[in-house]
């Protein structure tokens, strides 16, 4: 099962390498991987997203917790929480097919962020399924670059 | 007043209580060795620098204390990546110092260069990449302190060379708190009762220790609650020590190489209660027909191990002498139970076990048995010994047929199983018991891994003893090729060992040839009584196998018996 874990750690040289060598070492999988600053000077934090078995989600939390860089460990999978990933993408778009993506991006509210006379250049954010389906969607028109952020996720402040 | 970061190092080791350093100098730590003979700090020159790491490891090992070592860069600082990979397989307490390039040149292929800190990242605890020499201090407490606690390991910081000539004021920091970093050593009462009512009820409750008893000096109270409550007590290798190896309820070690006794009790207990141990594959076997009858209580100071091999009933997070102190009050709440008739029958089965099919060999005309050495080793020095060993055959049978009544008494590589480990582990117990008997078991084939350090042991008279079961072989492999690889004895016959006795003297060490069995024990004897260290060689029997054996993959049941 796909799960979201938030890791806080502290930001100094070789925590990526701590966390990446953890995964490839033990024979985790790692989905995605978002780091960025926190608003704590000195401190990040990292949205993995992993899957596998409940025993082998355990072992990775546990493993993580152990990194002496490591703050706090959170799976969000657990919890209500919203999580957002964006996309770029540039995509054919030439006269003949130009209102059809259009629509499309409208539907999935897109940003168009830059444009030729071939190309479109989409900027879409959303969960993890939002984003697959706009993927598929627009495939058949031909995605020429494809660029894509890892998971961000934050956990619900009502937790119902 | 301003100090250099190389005196900032060796203040610090001081204000840490360290003695004794083993180390091999280099260019990039030319001027912390420029500063040694100003410190109150004893420097053991080694050979190599995995020496150094042995050394350090078997130091910590013998007395509890941290280890320290001290290499230069490049090379100076790979050699140590295989003793770094022992000390973390089995938790032992030590902190690496490497010299590094000048910060400058960090990241230019400098000469001996090389990104210790990256390739030590997955067998250190942790490490460090000092860039300043004002956080050079705290650096150094953070690593004594990772070190020696929660579930202790290597640590090592690297250190620049114009990091330890620039000069800061000196701040030893008295304390120490890590946001990151908080070992939990208090059991979780809940779960300690909840444990306790479990062997309450159990009929056939069993004791697995492992290292994490003998790292959290657990042994006495563990010990204590075995015999209380009349529970019969098994043990991993590295746990061996932590419970008397005469004691009544002893059954000795389990898994691969363990007991009959052990692992049969293993198979048929119905609680079983696992203290300071992992579940390794070379103790459980195949891990879902390990202890199939039973409920399990896991007591670890690491969360990691629990639930990583094997599932279990009750995990306990914790100290194991915390633990099983609590498990002790626990217990005693318990209504009155006459816990020695309660467990009557059981002890009588373990028992019978034990004598139904002890640890046994043949003696055979014209071969000495390794484990006829190994036995004498016992009896002449009545297990007043502190004993290493190398990795393979030598290893199992020292394992079982030396007998281990106090904690600490047995360095060996079991995690890694790192062959060459045995002798420089004992130069290190030998520096910090100078007046004890060290021994090390070792093999034809493992000694001659770190056999340099003959020069080490004479330099500074450590009269370490080395005996080495010498089968021509490299024995354990032989032994499965024989087993499960049709005899294919491919690159595991040593035809051409130097002459041992001759070497020992070249080195300036006493040598000693034994091949007739009756020359076992006086030469032995004459040897342990030697101010000078000594090899003594026996010529056992080429092809000795060490039973009981589990394939590997197979239950605990299906031991290959002598």
């Amino acid at each position: 099962m796909r799960h979201v874990l938030s890791v806080l750690v502290e930001n100094e040289p070789g925590v990526l390498s701590r966390v990446a060598g953890l995964f490839s070492g033990r024979g985790f999988n790692i989905d995605s991987l978002n780091v960025g600053p926190t608003l704590e000077p000195g401190v990040s934090l990292m949205t993995i997203t992993t899957f596998g078995e409940e025993q082998i989600i355990e072992q990775i939390v546990k493993q993580l917790r152990k990194v002496v860089s490591v703050i706090k460990v959170v799976d969000l999978t657990d919890l209500r929480s919203v999580e957002r990933e964006m996309v770029l993408m540039k995509v054919n778009a030439d006269d003949a097919k130009r209102a059809e993506i259009l629509r499309v991006a409208d539907i999935f509210r897109c940003k168009v962020v830059d444009v030729s006379p071939d190309e479109l250049t989409l900027e879409v954010t959303g969960d993890h399924g939002k984003i697959q389906a706009i993927v598929s969607l627009l495939q058949r028109f031909g995605i020429k670059e494809f660029a894509r952020t890892g998971t961000v996720a934050l956990r619900r402040s009502m937790q119902l | 007043m301003e100090l250099t970061g190389a005196q900032i190092l060796l203040e610090s080791l001081k204000r840490e209580g360290v003695k004794h350093i083993f180390g091999f100098p280099g260019g990039a730590v030319i001027d912390i060795y420029h500063q040694i003979p100003n410190y109150p700090i004893q420097h053991f020159l080694v050979r190599h620098e995995q020496g150094a790491v042995h050394a350090a490891d078997g130091y910590a090992r013998s007395t509890g204390k941290t280890g320290v070592c001290l290499v230069t860069s490049g090379p100076g600082a790979t050699n140590t990546v295989t003793g770094i990979a022992t000390a973390y397989m089995d938790s032992i307490p030590i902190v690496i110092f490497t010299g590094q390039v000048p910060t400058p040149l960090i990241g230019n292929d400098a000469f001996q260069e090389v990104d210790i800190v990256g390739i030590t990242r997955p067998c250190t605890k942790h490490n460090y990449l000092v860039k300043d020499v004002k956080s050079l201090a705290k650096t150094i407490k953070e690593a004594f302190y990772i070190a020696s606690t929660g579930r202790p390991g290597p640590v090592l910081v690297d250190l620049p060379k114009d990091v330890m000539q620039a000069k800061t004021t000196y701040d030893y920091p008295e304390t120490i708190s890590m946001r990151s970093y908080n070992p939990n050593y208090i059991p979780n009462r809940k779960q300690v009762k909840k444990a306790a009512r479990m062997i309450s009820k159990a009929e056939r409750p069993l004791i697995y220790a492992g290292g994490g008893v003998i790292s959290s000096q657990a042994g006495e109270v563990m010990s204590r609650l075995a015999r209380r409550h009349s529970i019969p007590v098994t043990a991993t290798l590295m746990g061996l020590g932590s419970f008397p190896g005469n004691d009544p309820l002893w059954l000795g070690m389990l898994g691969m190489h363990g007991t009959y006794a052990a692992n049969m009790a293993v198979n048929n207990c119905d609680v079983l209660l696992s203290v300071g141990a992992r579940f390794d594959d070379r103790v459980t076997g195949k891990v879902n027909t390990f202890a199939p009858r039973a409920k399990i209580i896991h007591i670890d100071i690491d969360p990691t191990s629990i639930r990583k091999n094997v599932s279990v009933h009750v995990p306990i997070v914790s100290d194991c002498l915390n633990a099983l102190e609590a498990m002790e009050e626990e217990l005693d709440a318990v209504a009155d139970v006459d816990w020695q008739t309660k467990h009557d029958d059981w002890i009588k089965t373990t028992t019978g076990w034990s004598t139904e099919h002890p640890l046994r060999y043949d003696q055979v005309k014209g071969y000495i048995k390794p484990q006829y050495v190994v036995e004498k080793i016992y009896e002449i020095t009545k297990g007043d010994a502190i004993i290493s060993t190398e990795v393979g055959q030598n290893q199992m049978w020292a394992a079982q047929f030396f007998r281990y009544h106090k904690p600490r008494t047995l360095l060996t590589s079991g995690g890694l199983g790192t062959m060459g480990y045995g002798f420089p582990a004992a130069i290190g117990a030998q520096v910090a018991h100078p007046d004890k008997l060290v021994i090390d078991i070792a093999g034809d084939g493992s000694i001659q891994m770190n056999i340099q350090e003959m020069a080490t042991a004479v330099s500074y008279k450590l009269p370490v003893k080395i005996v080495i079961l010498n089968n021509g072989y490299l024995g354990m492999v032989r032994q499965w090729q024989e087993l499960f690889y049709n005899k294919n004895y491919c690159a595991t016959c040593l035809h051409l060992n130097p002459d041992f006795v001759r070497l020992a003297q070249a080195f300036g060490a006493e040598g000693f040839l034994v091949e007739k069995t009756e020359d076992v024990v006086p030469v032995l004897t004459r040897a342990f009584s030697s101010p000078l260290p000594c090899i003594v060689d026996v010529r056992v029997e080429p092809e000795e196998n060490v039973y009981p054996m589990v394939p590997a993959g197979a239950s605990l049941t299906e031991m290959l018996l002598v």
